[in-house]
């Protein structure tokens, strides 16, 4: 077997990785589009606690993120306790507990960009199409989301390519369990523990590049697009 | 029928304004600050009334006595604002199209096809608002609005953003709807788009409704600021041409009250146009003037002297001529002079050279098909 041929394990992880980056971000943009949407039009008590709380996990050691998931979505923790008792739902240790961790990690890397194109619109539009019989919830889909839509891209694409890259929030909080939880960076770290593991981690890594540059040029291609569909507005 | 009563602080103005709007156009006519833009959005509920009523057609839209305020899209208002509003993300045709889907089918009595052949935007339809014109742009806002089958129109000052020339290109479009059937209040502070436009008008001033009747009417019976400069005051006439006089080179319009004698304009006969009259181009005669040069000489009353204030030399009179008023501006040593008393009769001398022949070709245009002045 070449140096660049895969491994069934690898291959298992690159598949791991793009499922679990995936579901973080499909999971998380509606939220991300709500909370950007608060932000961006609404003032209300407490809103720079919201706002810091969303921002932490950017700012916070990913470690300490994870130990904080591990307390509060772990089997024993004070949600996950509740969520395993009456959903049947757990989170520790399994992929679903990496998509989790993805999720909360990326979260403010999408709400950033959603946030500036909502506020980038020009809310006079939105009177219009008021005036024109759309109600609230019409006007949010046919004018509101449809502009926010670059922002929108551009915080998936984000979102994606943070997701992907997780490292330590995951493997504090769901372990490293190839097949399981071993997404991409797990298998490098894992593969740089042993001796001549060096081969492997570096096809490891080539394919994280990779992925990264395919992901980072469709999302400005798409951008674009968007923009231009959407004519400037937006970022 | 459109019934609006509403009172509204905002910062230092109190809108305190009651009228009523039928079909076809009423302006909402004033200076800019006086209020118009704030009545417009609170008859689409984009802004709310302190205290009043409002109603189109029997729908109670805003009662505050009542309890009852409409949401802007449960109201069946159309709303043309200044600056176009298109959604930057849609066709010209989805733009059309928006609030036509929100009507019930049987209460649509507008659809896209009337409204293409109306604005002649067939060859827009494609497009995005982006690429057009800012006549276009302001075209398709009509159409929409118009298209979202509405109980009533407001229109924004639609022409403020725009250049003389996309006026000129768009004004014969805005008067094809006046005979919608719908009421359309139409703001603004440009008196040659309200005589052009307006069957009615209603005269605001710091919030208030100070004058309110037939277009003509008023504009005939006050005085007026100019089209071009506010500082400069004058009537605006309501005649018709009567005929031209080739040989002499003149058009002969005729007034309630008179007969004014212009440089020969390309108006068909029995066209009616308005004669914007500067207040420092009447003079004023006691008796018939003989040997004289001008042409127009009008019989009248004086029906008021402005103010003996010493800090000017020249001071107003206000002279019935028929129906019509016309300002005319004087010194105060010829009111001493010709011991001018109110309810004489006088002679009101209009220089005919001096009927402004921008003013003319403005009104020219205002006759619309191909009624071009004379180079």
């Amino acid at each position: 077997m070449s140096d660049w041929s895969l491994s069934s394990a690898e291959i298992e992880a690159l598949r791991l990785s793009v499922r679990i980056a995936t579901w973080s971000t499909v999971a998380s943009l509606p939220l991300a589009a709500l909370a950007a949407y608060v932000l961006a039009r609404y003032h209300f008590w407490g809103k720079e606690l919201l706002n810091g709380l969303l921002h932490m996990p950017l700012v916070l050691p990913p470690v300490v993120t994870g130990y904080l998931l591990l307390l509060l979505l772990g089997r024993r923790g004070l949600v996950g306790a509740w969520l395993e008792q009456t959903f049947g739902l757990v989170f520790a240790f399994r992929w679903t507990g990496a998509v989790v961790a993805a999720a909360v990690v990326a979260f403010p890397l999408m709400v950033r960009p959603i946030r500036l194109s909502l506020e980038a619109i020009d809310r006079r539009l939105e009177s219009a199409a008021n005036t024109l019989g759309a109600n609230r919830w019409w006007t949010w889909f046919t004018v509101t989301l449809p502009l926010s839509l670059p922002g929108m891209v551009v915080g998936a694409i984000l979102g994606f390519t943070r997701s992907l890259g997780e490292f330590g929030a995951t493997i504090t909080f769901v372990s490293n369990i190839p097949g399981e939880t071993q997404t991409l960076s797990l298998a490098v770290h894992s593969a740089l523990q042993v001796p001549g593991g060096e081969p492997g981690a570096m096809r490891l890594t080539v394919i994280i590049v990779l992925v990264t540059i395919v992901a980072l040029v469709a999302s400005e291609m798409l951008g674009r697009y968007v923009a231009r569909r959407t004519q400037g507005y937006g970022a | 029928m459109l019934e609006v009563d509403v009172k509204r602080r905002l910062g230092n103005l109190s809108i305190e304004a009651r009228f009523s709007s039928d079909q076809g156009v009423t302006a909402l006519f004033g200076r800019s600050g006086a209020g118009k833009t704030s009545i417009v959005n609170m008859v689409s509920g984009l802004l709310r009334p302190d205290e009043g009523h409002i109603e189109v057609d029997g729908h109670v839209l805003f009662d505050s006595a009542a309890g009852v305020d409409l949401p802007p899209w449960k109201r069946r208002v159309g709303y043309v604002f200044q600056e176009g509003r298109l959604f930057p993300h849609l066709t010209v045709r989805s733009n059309l199209l928006y609030g036509w889907r929100f009507v019930p089918a049987a209460e649509r009595y507008l659809a896209l096809d009337q409204i293409v052949a109306l604005l002649d935007l067939g060859a827009l339809l494609r497009r995005r608002p982006r690429s057009l014109s800012g006549g276009e742009k302001q075209r398709v806002a009509v159409g929409r609005a118009l298209l979202s089958n509405p109980r009533a129109l407001l229109m924004d000052e639609p022409l403020a953003s725009l250049d003389v020339l996309m006026k000129r290109e768009i004004l014969p479009y805005l008067e094809r709807l006046d005979n919608m059937g719908i009421p359309i209040l139409y703001v603004s502070h440009s008196l040659d788009e309200v005589s052009r436009l307006a069957r009615n008008l209603v005269l605001l001033s710091a919030g208030r409704v100070t004058r309110s009747g037939a277009t003509d009417e008023i504009l005939s019976q006050l005085e007026l600021w100019s089209p071009e400069d506010e500082t400069e005051t004058g009537t605006m006439l309501a005649t018709r041409v009567s005929r031209h006089d080739a040989e002499a080179g003149l058009t002969h319009l005729d007034f309630r009250g008179g007969e004014l004698r212009v440089p020969l304009v390309d108006i068909p006969e029995g066209v009616a146009v308005r004669v914007w009259i500067r207040a420092r181009d009447v003079g004023v005669a006691t008796e018939p003037p003989r040997g004289l040069s001008l042409r127009n000489v009008l019989k009248g009353t004086l029906v008021e002297i402005g103010g003996d204030d010493n800090t000017r030399a020249v001071t107003e009179l206000r002279l019935r001529i028929g129906n019509a008023t016309l300002t005319s501006l004087v010194t105060r040593q010829a009111v001493r002079e010709l011991a001018l008393t109110q309810g004489q009769d006088v002679y009101a001398l209009i220089k005919s050279a001096n009927l402004d022949r921008r003013q003319l070709s403005l009104v020219a245009a205002m006759a619309g098909e191909g009624g071009k002045p004379r180079p």
